[in-house]
């Protein structure tokens, strides 16, 4: 491909992520400042970000968070919380060919689900280029981490967030991106045991293994509840 | 700017356990053949696990929370992300502000 082409891809991946950047800069920011008041500096709340960057996860350990961290219950969690990923880039891996080698592995370790969304349109409209997905994933990478950064030193001034709500921005782009994976009733189905299963692990069970037992619930309907379904004469 | 230790060590282990399920998909798939079963469990990952990581707030928070978790999931039958969870974040600070 021309040094043109790619810039092109690259140039068409930063606009289809642009919408998903700017709805990143407040929560990137809320992340921040919920890290600095569970107590850690705005060099650990980077640190994460960098390093772990993954939103759900990182939410879920600040919910999580206690002194001393515990890197065990909080690695898991984050084990949990980031399952997905195995089936996104299993999804996304055979429709990345531009990238070769290594390269497709450096990709993987930026996937995010909006990244990894977009490519997904990407591949329904035409070609998914390694210049696109680098475009849209560094992008994505830049913004959730210098609205970290931002949230984090502006943390202490913001105060108690609860009162505007703000600590209720993931649980809510969580429901919203939960209504696009709906496919009918069986999806209901799959819910109703994830959200049963949750809601007894979380109230008996300290720790983030409601996740655990909730994704297992769900996954079990789904493996054998065909099965059932086909016993039964249509 | 401090770094405690143990929050190094945190950082490091959910690191460890994102990147095993970033690059494992991609391991699974150029080594394995997954059968029909387990390519449907793996199918519902993404539902099973949001409503699992949304459930106590949604059923076990407080009034407010769960109202707002239902306008939230409503408006996102019509509006994209950013909208809609702009919606829902602003319903539970109203719910919130009159006493729910």
């Amino acid at each position: 491909m021309s040094i043109s082409g790619r810039n092109g891809e690259f140039g068409a991946g930063l606009r289809a992520a642009a919408p998903l950047l700017v709805a990143m800069v407040p929560i990137g920011v809320v992340f921040g400042a919920v890290a600095i008041g569970k107590g850690l500096s705005p060099l650990e709340a980077s640190l994460m970000s960098l390093l772990v960057f993954a939103g759900g996860s990182q939410f879920v350990a600040m919910d999580l968070w206690t002194h001393p961290a515990s890197w065990s219950a909080l690695g898991f969690a984050a084990l949990l919380v980031n399952l997905r990923h195995v089936l996104m880039s299993a999804s996304i891996a055979g429709k990345l060919d531009d990238f070769r080698g290594w390269r497709k592995y450096a990709a993987m370790l930026v996937l995010t689900d909006e990244s990894w969304a977009l490519s997904e349109f990407r591949v329904i409209a035409g070609r998914l280029t390694a210049g696109f997905f680098t475009g849209a994933a560094l992008s994505i990478y830049l913004v959730w981490n210098l609205a970290t950064l931002a949230g984090a030193l502006l943390g202490s001034v913001m105060g108690d967030m609860s009162a505007i709500g703000l600590d209720f921005a993931f649980p809510a782009v969580f429901i919203v991106l939960l209504m696009g994976f709906w496919k009918g009733r069986e999806t209901g189905f799959v819910l109703l045991a994830s959200a049963s299963a949750a809601c007894l692990t979380h109230a008996f069970v300290p720790g983030a293994w409601y996740i655990a037992a909730g994704a297992l619930a769900g996954l079990a309907v789904a493996a054998f509840g065909h099965e059932e379904a086909a016993e039964q004469p249509a | 700017m401090t770094l405690d230790p143990n929050t190094l060590l945190t950082i490091l282990a959910m690191m460890a356990a994102t990147v095993a399920t970033r690059l494992g998909g991609l391991l699974l798939v150029s080594h394995f053949t997954l059968t029909p079963r387990l390519k449907k469990a793996l199918g519902v990952v993404p539902p099973a696990v949001l409503m699992a990581v949304v459930t106590p707030t949604a059923l076990a928070t407080g009034l407010a929370e769960t109202i707002a978790c239902a306008l939230t999931a409503i408006a996102a039958l019509r509006l994209s992300l950013l909208p809609a969870a702009a919606l829902g974040v602003a319903a539970v600070a109203l719910l919130r502000g009159i006493g729910l």
